[in-house]
């Protein structure tokens, strides 16, 4: 219960802290924010939105490792959790996709322009969707969960070209990109010491959010399929 | 040597239908004759050249490659081919014969482009060839493996675009900047991280196949 208030009060201070703190020339006191240039009060984002792009690729990593689970031990509770981190995968995917391009909108002008990160992000949705669409095609209840569970790791195999290779070779606009002059790789130096406190402040916060709700979920599809079980033997 | 025999039974088969050849040779026809009419008269830029020769290569596979193991299931002779045979061996039958019918396919679809379209001159061959060879071996790899898992989840038609695009698409979208770099003369030297990409992609892909193929061939 305790850590609960904890999180709760940390996530609103960062939300606070990423919103309403000033962005100044010179930072002088500790809630002052630099200016980057380029970025300018654009840069406020990165709060939370590298949190929910982040989310979805732990997401997927989680749902990876209980799929790969699953097929070591045919347990089904695996199948589960890999379920419901997919589920939550999905709505932080969703999330990214349109902070980024509400972001876009300001810094670059246009919403969506097929920035090497936007392909990617885009992919990863396309990902999550085609998972979704073969767990719904199966009806049997191992078969879904072995089939899906290849899936997602033949599926994660791709996600480092995705995050890693494309965005860092291709040229862009995304801040961190490879022809980055202006903007450079945001988060090793051009944020100063506060600023980047409150990003990982962020990251840390919205990474036990994800954990709480990730257990809240697996815990209820194993209490439905429990009482489904129950409602047909009685 | 059981995989060659594999395919070779494959092949016989499909020798005796001409099913997934007729239906693949019509779909690359009508495919590129549906982008021929919308051109018109136009001369259409290196860069479209290149991604839709990468999107007539595309829709033809998942048109022609899913029959390898979808006729199996059809047919009900996959049990016997699972008594008959490890896992790994059925997978590599199956994959010389997507390979055969992919080197097939993408050689007439090149051919119709060079012969069809003005914009794609290949100034560097050698590149080319190079990207022809890594794509395909990968598009085939995976096409394989997702055909697998269609033909388990029932053989949903509409389901295996869905599923093979994001697995193909680093492989593509690399595929299609090399092939454009061979359109427009690149050096070797400046495209060698691009094949890197689609040799490692190939690698991965050949690699985790077969140790997941078990898991779905096995019920």
């Amino acid at each position: 219960m305790v850590w609960k208030i904890g999180l709760f009060l940390l996530l609103s201070f960062v939300s606070i802290a990423g919103i309403a703190f000033p962005i100044v020339e010179n930072p002088t006191s500790w809630y002052h924010f630099p200016l980057i240039p380029g970025l300018e009060e654009n840069a406020k984002i990165i709060f939370f939105h590298v949190p929910t792009a982040w989310l979805t690729v732990v997401a997927f990593l989680m749902s990876t490792i209980f799929s790969i689970k699953y097929l070591r031990k045919r347990n089904l509770d695996d199948d589960a959790k890999s379920y419901a981190a997919a589920q939550l995968g999905i709505i932080f995917c969703i999330l990214a996709t349109v902070t980024g391009a509400v972001w876009a909108k300001f810094a670059w002008g246009s919403f969506w322009n097929w920035d090497p990160r936007q392909t990617s992000i885009f992919a990863l949705l396309l990902i999550y969707g085609a998972w979704f669409a073969l767990r719904s095609a199966i009806e049997q209840e191992d078969k879904r969960a072995s089939l899906s569970a290849v899936y997602s790791i033949i599926a994660f195999m791709t996600v480092p070209f995705f995050i890693f290779i494309m965005p860092r070779i291709m040229a862009g606009l995304h801040p961190g990109s490879a022809d980055d002059t202006n903007a450079g790789p945001v988060v090793d130096f051009k944020m100063n010491g506060n600023m980047q406190l409150i990003f990982f402040l962020s990251l840390i916060g919205f990474t036990i959010l994800y954990f709480w709700m990730w257990k809240i979920g697996y815990r209820s599809i194993l209490l439905k399929e429990k009482i489904n079980k129950q409602f047909i033997r009685g | 040597m059981k995989a060659y025999a594999l395919f070779r039974k494959d092949l016989h088969s499909e020798l005796r239908t001409r099913y997934a050849v007729n239906s693949l040779a019509m779909f690359i026809i009508v495919a590129i004759s549906v982008i021929l009419f919308s051109i018109g008269q136009e001369r259409i830029n290196e860069n479209l050249t290149a991604g839709l020769y990468w999107v007539v290569i595309f829709f033809s596979a998942m048109s022609g490659l899913a029959r390898a193991f979808v006729s199996e299931e059809e047919r009900g002779t996959s049990l016997t081919l699972q008594l008959i045979a490890s896992p790994s061996t059925v997978f590599s039958g199956k994959l010389i014969f997507n390979l055969a019918l992919v080197f097939a396919m993408n050689t007439v679809i090149s051919l119709l482009y060079a012969a069809l379209f003005e914009g794609f001159v290949l100034q560097n061959f050698v590149l080319f060839l190079i990207t022809f060879v890594l794509g395909n071996i990968g598009l085939a790899v995976s096409s394989t493996i997702i055909a697998a898992i269609i033909a388990k989840a029932g053989s949903k038609g509409t389901l295996y675009p869905v599923l093979s695009f994001p697995i193909l698409l680093p492989l593509i979208l690399t595929s299609v900047s090399l092939t454009l770099n061979s359109i427009n003369g690149t050096s070797f030297e400046d495209s060698i991280f691009e094949i890197a990409i689609v040799a490692c992609y190939d690698i991965i892909m050949i690699s985790t196949s077969y140790m997941l193929f078990d898991f779905i061939w096995k019920d």
